[in-house]
């Protein structure tokens, strides 16, 4: 009997494999008092072996599948197991003490790790990291207890998972692992962004995946509706063969229109940027066809790490980001820190609403240091390409006022220093407050464009926490009240000759994009991978049409009706 | 005994991919090799030793090398040095 699990779509696609669980089991470690110490050694040599062994076998499938530079780490690992001042001491402790080597090993290498995590250099903290993944690597085979690696996986299969680790994800070869679910996890997640950019189908947030009876079956992964079917009836295997060639079938024919210009029906122009976080994805951006960058969260260069990103690694990223995209628009926004998205090394205190408190332009414009540097790194990237530097979390006219204040007494500064700075920078802001959609007409004298971040303007103004299950049917992006705001500032925008833009996943959301082109949006920017199916939408909509729809949708009262209408009278994409 | 001094001009210091080079080649040769840095001296066949410094660039290191092969050890090691663009 087949069993099926709901998820969340994080990358379209079909994907028909064997289950592979990939379990990250906690090691028990006990110690005990041993009598032969020469064979206890052996045995430790023997997984030491076993620990090499499999390295090697990661490190060569990293070279080929990552190339040269991200298979040095596994170089690095097997050096540790190499180590005669690990081993060693290891094996001394297990002669002089006569303790099992589990607990010798345990032992030995926490006593790095701690080195490692007490030095003052960021970069030797992360090698902790390394050392603990190593010895975990020992130590399960001294316990016998089976410990898989990604980048192990030689047959077709889905992986299952509880989450995967960004070196989890590092590891997956496209070759082999055909999709994977997680039971944790939401359409932004790490595993869930990696998907889209391997293109490999996926679906997160299953809550109970890893715990369904699943070894040795045949799994379903529909990263197009979001469903897990475990053990599919040999009709539900023809119905999802049928459904991913359809789908390959529509990937083909987007392909076409790669390098062809966004046009509606009626030979209206718009233009669809992607969403990025690192440097690595304008790779994405262009094969799938982006006419820019419309969102680059810069927030990636600050997390994960122990201190403040320096100005010339800023300037590098950024100068690579412009460089690639060779002219076209980018828009940079900057620092959106705090909310959700903590920095450890800040530290900043806790707060009971950290979604309404000292986050993004509020944390800039009072820790001015850590904002100049970022304008500094972003003004003298601003010649190698189309630099448009975009404010998050813009409340009021007065915020904007300062940070754009701040913004050219830092390009002063360069130009002073003889440093060359682009004359056509356009500064905007985010619309992610609805007081700021209210006062849209006042601030659109002021700024160069506007960028609607649905995410949180649709938390904000339905006053529900995305992250809080049990309010996330409020999370209604085509309710009303959130076109009516939109339609605010596209109008307040598009009166004062300013573009309006939306950069989130209702940009690229093929319920949305009929309405907002109805509303006269210019730059929708989203999911790089979702570019194509928008592309080829906007072929069959007939942007004249549907603005004498407008009226009727924003008078309809509920986000269903929305969905209703919109499905009746406008071409979606079918994925 | 053999030994030499360099100064680290690489950027990042001697991080995992150097230091990976440096103590792969200090393990082709039978002489003890050490690397001395602020006043600590670690075993330069040790890759947690070396990392352990955290010896960043403009570092003074010295490198040492007892054994029937150590002149050899310091002339393979400094060719990594040169080679990986470590310091001179």
């Amino acid at each position: 009997m087949s069993n099926q699990l709901t998820g969340i779509g994080a990358s379209a696609g079909i994907a028909i494999a064997k289950a592979f669980v990939l379990e990250n089991p906690a090691l028990e470690i006990e110690q005990t008092s041993i009598s032969d110490a020469g064979a206890e050694i052996e045995r430790f040599e023997a997984s030491v072996h076993r620990a090499k062994e499999e390295l090697e076998v990661i490190k060569n499938h990293a070279n080929e599948q990552l190339g040269e530079d991200k298979a040095a780490i596994f170089a690095a690992h097997l050096l540790v197991l190499s180590d005669p001042e690990l081993l060693n001491a290891v094996k001394d402790k297990v002669n002089n003490e006569k303790v099992n080597a589990e607990s010798a090993m345990s032992d030995v290498s926490n006593m790095f790790i701690s080195m490692f995590e007490n030095m003052d250099n960021e970069y030797m903290k992360e090698r902790a990291a390394d050392i603990r993944d190593v010895s975990k690597r020992v130590l399960a085979h001294l316990l016998g207890v089976t410990f898989t690696s990604p980048g192990a996986i030689t047959d077709e299969v889905i992986v299952l998972a509880e989450d995967l680790t960004p070196s989890d994800t590092a590891q997956l070869n496209k070759q082999f692992v055909k999709g994977f679910a997680t039971d944790i996890g939401g359409r932004t997640s790490h595993s869930a962004i990696m998907a889209r950019s391997m293109e490999i189908p996926a679906v997160v947030g299953t809550k109970t995946i890893t715990s369904e009876d699943v070894e040795g079956k045949i799994v379903i992964i529909d990263g197009i509706d979001g469903n897990v079917i475990v053990d599919p009836s040999d009709e539900e295997i023809a119905q999802y063969t049928k459904k991913k060639e359809h789908f390959e079938a529509k990937k083909q024919e987007w392909a076409k229109l790669v390098n062809e210009p966004t046009t509606t029906k009626d030979e209206k122009h718009v233009e669809l940027a992607a969403n990025i976080g690192t440097p690595e994805d304008v790779k994405g951006v262009l094969e799938n066809g982006g006419e820019g960058v419309g969102l680059y969260r810069t927030e990636f260069l600050y997390m994960g790490r122990n201190e403040l990103p320096s100005e010339e690694e800023q300037f590098n990223a950024y100068k690579e980001v412009l460089e690639k995209m060779d002219g076209k628009p980018v828009v940079i926004r900057t620092l959106d820190i705090g909310g959700d998205k903590e920095l450890p090394y800040l530290n900043l205190p806790k707060e009971m609403n950290p979604f309404l408190g000292f986050r993004a332009i509020r944390l800039c414009l009072e820790e001015t240091e850590i904002f100049r540097t970022q304008l500094r790194a972003l003004l003298r990237a601003s010649v190698f390409g189309n630099l448009k530097v975009m404010f998050p979390m813009i409340a009021t006219v007065g915020e904007f006022r300062e940070a754009k204040e701040m913004l050219l007494s830092v390009k002063e500064e360069l130009i002073g220093e003889g440093t060359q700075v682009s004359e056509d920078i356009e500064i905007g802001m985010m619309v992610e407050i609805p007081a700021t959609a209210a006062m849209a007409d006042v601030f659109a004298k002021e700024v160069d464009f506007f960028s609607v971040g649905t995410n949180d303007l649709i938390q904000y103004t339905m006053a529900a926490d995305r992250m809080n299950q049990k309010v996330s049917y409020l999370y209604q992006p085509y309710n009303p009240a959130i076109l009516r705001l939109v339609k605010m500032v596209i109008d307040a925008a598009h009166k004062e000759g300013k573009w309006a833009g939306m950069c989130g996943e209702m940009a690229g959301d093929q319920i949305a994009i009929p309405i907002l082109l109805g509303l006269g949006l210019d730059e929708f920017s989203m999911s790089a991978t979702s570019i194509l199916p928008a592309r080829s939408q906007m072929t069959k909509l007939s942007k004249e049409e549907i603005s004498s729809h407008i009226d009727h949708i924003l008078s309809l009262a509920t986000n269903e009706e929305v969905i209703a209408y919109v499905q009746e009278h406008f071409a979606t994409e079918e994925l | 005994m053999a030994e030499k001094n360099f100064t680290v001009t690489s950027e990042s210091g001697i991080h995992a991919r150097p230091a990976t080079a440096l103590v792969n080649k200090a393990g082709q040769y039978s002489s003890d090799v050490t690397l001395d840095y602020n006043g600590k001296s670690v075993n330069l066949k040790s890759i947690m030793g070396v990392m352990s410094l955290g010896i960043q660039q403009n570092s003074e290191i010295t490198i040492k090398a007892e054994g029937s092969d150590a002149d050899e050890a310091i002339a393979g090691l400094t060719e990594v040095m040169e080679n990986e663009g470590l310091g001179k």
